[in-house]
């Protein structure tokens, strides 16, 4: 294992990493600060991947399939915002559970019907494509440095939307006390509806970004779904920060365990029986580390007092 | 399109007229991730039953959703409501392991048009139950022998770590002749390959093979292609079929990949074949449907010769495998699994669609190793 190998692998951890942020954060905005579970996100994702690559073979311009896919992902957003999950708030979390699992159902299959059932072509735009060489001689496709780049970018821009302006006091409010902020006379139905769809551009967004490099077909967004509230429970539910560094921890201990983890053991196994209990084990590390975390921590890493 | 019944007057011969009605059940894939596969299975079929004219075929269609309880529930209740008495459709491995054995138990037909397990090639075949498209190691050995045959001696493999992707790299391993410089397995439905590309980047291998069906394969080979890594890739017909290649784009072509069938095979079958699948549905045909009119096309020739409720007389109709494939020659070996070529194909652009072209043959007239295994 050489230097050279494990730079690269770290890149590609966090590259992973970063684009399950943009997935939790909003995961984490709608959890923390309306109380529900919105498993109905990663057909988000789905939409704005599916937005990008129908924009991107009609234009032929990658930037315009982005706003297409951010469009498209608040758009759908705001929708089941105010016709679904809007009666949803004070109903219980079984209830919220059905309803967005329906809503899955119903995205996956007005997506077949619409696009059909074989996966649609989204490829990286010509100035980003191939790979460029970094200090040291390490090989790395651009785009995927590209991709920490927004990462990073978006990551900033949320700490400055929620600690830093107004809109960003009425949501830390709204998520410690929803009655009260009611009372101040903030809108809360309202600023519910935009935090959604704020979400929702999000995952829109990592939709389209990652679908460049991935597959743009139905049912791609429930994967990034399990591993996004994995990592907003590692991080602590309703927190940024913690939704940032719990995505990093999670894209880096995927990808260097499953990498490590079968090179660890072909020290006492056979290479092929190495592999395989090596990529059985990789593939439970994360559920470990969120074991771990919530022994240490039981409302996450930054989850501060559970409520009342 | 719950139930099809199929009813074109054009039935001429005349000793079919007095047989029996066929009732075919057909569980496959129609809805979430995998339904691109089933789909095709599904039109290839119905297309060859069209073009029979026979009206004397039934045929009810199933969505088993890719999950084995589902394809469970269907079965039982096409042998013990529909009193179906053929079934066939079954897209997955784990599936047809959940569905076959009792269906055959039971005294029904089993044509599968695409999942071929080694146990129900081996100790579990049985009299009832015919593969009608390969045994799931075959397009992996030819894999192996091809790589072998144009030079590379030294592979790095990757499959996803679930029991087809086990098998594809035992088969890959069985006929390759090199070294295996690393085996990688992957997550089943893993979406993002940097780590394993940045292993073969490091690696010493002087060629690539994988398995990665589907989704998975996608990415991989678009994730590759931008990475600069430019170690020859080599993977079976699954990555590279009609409804997956246009998903890929530029990042699969030349890229060598082993099939028992493509479209430009040469012979009159597939010719018309290939032809009347564009005219019916407005696009290329995959391997899956061509699996599919075979399938469809071999009932047709059990029926022409004997009654389906004579069981023995109508198996051994099976057995004859009397119709023209789409690959030109087939047949069974004695576990009912095909002897058949496998070509070596690669990645083309042709008319503004990507397709496949034959460069080659990888294996001729290929059995699969279990049949030794196979007592019936």
């Amino acid at each position: 294992m050489s230097a050279i190998l494990l730079i690269e692998q770290v890149l590609n951890g966090l590259q992973f990493g970063v684009m399950l942020f943009l997935m939790a954060a909003g995961l984490t905005l709608i959890f923390g600060v309306m109380g529900l579970i919105n498993l109905a996100h990663g057909s988000l994702y789905m939409v704005g991947a599916f937005a990008a690559a129908f924009a991107a073979a009609a234009t032929g311009s990658f930037a315009l399939a982005l706003v297409a896919a951010l469009s498209a992902a608040a758009l759908a957003g705001v929708l089941i915002e105010v016709a679904v999950i809007r009666r949803l708030y004070d109903a219980p979390h079984l209830d919220q559970v059905l309803a967005t699992f329906a809503l899955i159902l119903m995205f996956s299959e007005g997506t077949r019907w619409v696009f059909g059932s074989f996966p649609l072509y989204l490829d990286i735009p010509d100035a980003l494509s191939g790979p460029v060489t970094l200090p040291g001689g390490i090989q790395y496709p651009l785009y995927r440095l590209a991709l920490i780049g927004v990462g990073l970018v978006v990551a900033a821009g949320l700490w400055w939307l929620t600690q830093r302006t107004r809109l960003g006091m009425q949501i830390r409010a709204g998520k410690d006390d929803r009655e009260m902020i009611a009372a101040l006379g903030v809108d809360i139905s309202k600023l519910y509806t935009l935090v959604f769809a704020l979400g929702a551009a999000l995952a829109g967004l990592a939709g389209a970004l990652v679908g460049a490099i991935q597959s743009v077909q139905v049912g791609m967004g429930e994967p990034v779904l399990i591993l996004a509230f994995v990592t907003i429970v590692i991080g602590g539910i309703g927190s940024i920060k913690g939704a940032f560094i719990g995505a990093l921890l999670v894209g880096l201990t995927d990808t260097l365990g499953g990498i490590f983890l079968p090179l660890v053991l072909s020290v006492a196994m056979a290479p092929e029986a190495a592999a395989q209990t090596g990529a059985a084990l990789a593939s439970m590390l994360i559920y470990i580390l969120m074991g771990a975390v919530l022994v240490w921590k039981p409302t996450g890493l930054f989850g501060g007092a559970r409520p009342a | 399109m719950k139930h099809l019944l199929l009813a074109t007057a054009a039935c001429a011969i005349g000793a079919t007229a007095a047989m029996a009605d066929v009732k075919v059940g057909m569980i496959t894939t129609l809805s979430g991730g995998g339904a691109g596969l089933g789909i095709d299975v599904r039109d290839g079929f119905m297309l060859a039953i069209e073009q029979s004219g026979r009206d004397d075929i039934e045929v009810v269609i199933e969505d088993d959703q890719r999950k084995p309880d589902i394809a469970v529930q269907l079965a039982d209740r096409m042998i013990q409501s529909e009193e179906v008495d053929v079934l066939t459709g079954i897209i997955w491995s784990n599936l047809a392991m959940a569905v076959v054995p009792s269906a055959t138990a039971q005294g029904k037909f089993y044509l599968s048009p695409n999942a071929g397990p080694s146990q129900l090639a081996g100790r579990g075949c049985h009299p009832n139950y015919f593969n009608v498209a390969w045994q799931n190691d075959n397009l992996h050995e030819a894999a192996g022998a091809y790589a072998s045959e144009v030079g590379y001696s030294n592979s790095f493999i990757l499959a996803p770590n679930y029991p087809a992707g086990q098998d594809a790299l035992t088969g890959y391993k069985r006929l390759f002749e090199g070294d295996i410089a690393q085996e990688t397995f992957t997550q089943l439905g893993q979406t993002d390959y940097a780590a394993e590309i940045a292993a073969i980047r490091a690696s010493d291998a002087d060629s690539v093979y994988f398995f990665l069906p589907g989704g998975m394969g996608i990415s991989f080979l678009k994730q590759y292609a931008d990475s600069g890594v430019d170690k020859p890739v080599i993977g079976p017909a699954f990555s590279f079929d009609q409804g997956i290649l246009q998903a890929v784009g530029d990042a699969a072509l030349g890229v060598t990949n082993t099939s028992q069938w493509s479209k430009d095979l040469d012979n009159a079958a597939n010719q018309a074949f290939v032809e009347s699948f564009v005219a019916e549905y407005d696009r290329l045909p995959s391997l899956y449907a061509s699996q599919g009119f075979d399938t469809a096309n071999l009932l047709i020739s059990a029926m022409e010769k004997a009654d389906v409720s004579d069981q023995d007389a109508f198996r051994a109709a099976l057995e004859e495998a009397d119709f023209d494939s789409v690959r030109g020659d087939f047949r069974f070996g004695s576990n009912h699994h095909p002897i058949q070529t496998i070509y070596a194909r690669e990645v083309i652009e042709e008319d503004g669609v990507y397709t496949n072209r034959i460069i080659g043959t990888a294996l001729e007239d290929h059995a699969d190793v279990y049949a030794a295994e196979c007592n019936m």
